[in-house]
């Protein structure tokens, strides 16, 4: 794992995120095979990946509110957002897109989620960072990117029209982290 | 005095009524209600969000479908639900409210759905358990229907999805109704530019002027033009009272017909509480026409209980 870098350019991560979903897609069966976004990072990323790698299916979008482990502590997320899956689940083989790969835990919930679709035949995971701090036996299958973030910090991803863009962010103290 | 429904963090921690909730609180159970509709299409229609919690609908006075669609609600959340038919237990035993809720309090229960047939009876709940604790309003008395007033929102927003250049027409025995008058606070709130009341003076309480609704007794007039029409349920006791002379006269001045329904906008839904009286307030010919909207009210319904009660359980 590198030490922070002062920037992160969020294109040239997405080209290499890209060539190897289109690498790890090529392995898995066509037509079999759909790509899933996590709100709302995950869900750009995959959208655009559809576009560029020319994918005859929607992508599926996941906002895990339902699903967070820590809806006991600070209730539900000010704005929930549809999941929207609109393919049969049972027997696929899914690529979970996220921004960022932080404690673990989304992709604990968005995996839960996903199982009440239906029983996928494998899911693998696709990240445009790594940024450590894991709290959860999860790895990515690939990150376009990996460092070392201390907690406190955030990487915050946006976009404008097409193109991405990654910014730091310090959070205020005691925020809960969630990424 | 801060709104009782509120916690200290201006956050939703009991329903009661929807009168006095500002609009992003009304707007943000809508949102989240359009999320929990998808879940009706999955093979597995459950969340884990109210995993290990207990709910218990309290219903004072009876009613099939609200108790099934909270108790679909709170299941769908993963709840764990009990229902309590209290007009047939304790209560007819002469045990208090507030003794009953403490009872129940004793076994951990964590959110109480209730319906009384007196206004305020939730209020007085929400006032006396822990913090902790959560009450969610489901009729009482002639006071409020909050759950069934934002559900009437979803519906409308689904359909027309915007409020404020709206016409909605509430009909029929507005006096007695909880719904209108939940209706009417919801509608005010999110920006509805004319609201109308139509019905029998007898059955028209005062102060809906003050409210800044338009009062009609002729129905053809109050519904040129609407967006959407709200019928209410005509209570058949309203009859013995010697409130309206009888069940055909009330149709034939009151009761939706294709031919009223016609002096509404084209694209108008007609919406219903339930239970309908066909033949009484309504035709069955619009009752099962298609500007009907009245089954897809009870499919909302569903997802807006399980916003309201992910809401204030988080709160």
């Amino acid at each position: 794992m590198t030490p922070t870098p002062p920037s992160l350019d969020a294109e040239a991560l997405y080209v290499r995120l890209r060539e190897a979903v289109r690498d790890l897609m090529a392995t898995l069966p066509a037509g079999r095979t759909h790509l899933v976004g996590i709100h709302s990072g995950g869900s750009w990323i995959a959208e655009r990946l559809h576009r560029d790698l020319g994918l005859p299916e929607a992508p599926g979008k996941l906002d895990i509110s339902f699903y967070r482990d820590d809806f006991a502590r600070i209730g539900l997320h000010p704005q929930v957002k549809p999941s929207a899956i609109t393919f049969d689940v049972d027997d696929k083989h899914l690529v979970l897109i996220d921004d960022v790969l932080y404690t673990g835990r989304t992709i604990r919930a968005a995996m839960n989620e996903l199982f009440d679709y239906g029983r996928p035949a494998s899911i693998k995971l696709a990240v445009l960072v790594d940024r450590g701090g894991r709290e959860l036996p999860v790895a990515a299958d690939f990150a376009a990117a990996t460092i070392e973030l201390p907690p406190g910090r955030n990487l915050v991803l946006s976009r404008n029209g097409e193109s991405f863009k990654i910014d730091f962010e310090t959070l205020p103290p005691q925020e809960p982290q969630h990424a | 005095m801060r709104n009782p429904q509120l916690n200290s963090n201006g956050e939703l921690t009991h329903l009661l009524t929807v009168e006095g909730l500002p609009r992003d609180i009304l707007t943000h159970i809508l949102d989240t209600a359009e999320s929990f509709v998808p879940l009706a299409d999955r093979e597995i229609k459950k969340v884990p969000l109210l995993r290990g919690k207990s709910v218990f609908n309290l219903f004072f006075e009876n009613s099939t479908r609200t108790r099934t669609t909270f108790e679909i609600a709170a299941k769908r959340l993963s709840a764990d639900v009990y229902n309590l038919n209290i007009s047939a237990s304790s209560a007819s035993k002469g045990e208090s409210l507030l003794d009953t809720i403490n009872n129940l309090s004793a076994m951990q229960a964590d959110l109480f759905v209730v319906r009384h047939a007196s206004s305020g009876a939730p209020h007085l709940i929400a006032r006396h358990v822990a913090p902790h604790v959560h009450v969610i309003n489901a009729g009482d008395g002639r006071h409020a229907h909050p759950t069934q007033g934002l559900l009437d929102m979803y519906t409308i927003r689904h359909y027309k999805k915007d409020f404020s250049q709206l016409t909605v027409a509430i009909v029929g025995d507005i006096l007695h109704s909880r719904v209108a008058r939940s209706d009417i606070h919801a509608l005010t709130t999110l920006g509805v530019p004319e609201v109308r009341a139509i019905g029998p003076l007898t059955l028209l309480p005062s102060g809906l002027e003050q409210m800044g609704v338009r009062v009609f007794t002729n129905m053809a007039e109050g519904l040129k033009g609407v967006d959407v029409i709200i019928m209410l349920r005509l209570q058949n006791e309203r009859m013995r009272g010697a409130l309206l002379p009888s069940a055909q006269e009330y149709f034939k001045h009151y009761g939706l017909t294709q031919e009223k329904l016609a002096l509404a906008k084209p694209d108008a839904i007609v919406m219903h509480p339930g239970p309908m009286n066909r033949g009484v307030e309504i035709d069955s010919s619009v009752a099962d026409g298609k500007q009907a909207v009245i089954l897809n009210q009870v499919t909302f319904g569903i997802a807006v209980r399980m916003a309201v009660m992910s809401i204030v359980a988080g709160a």
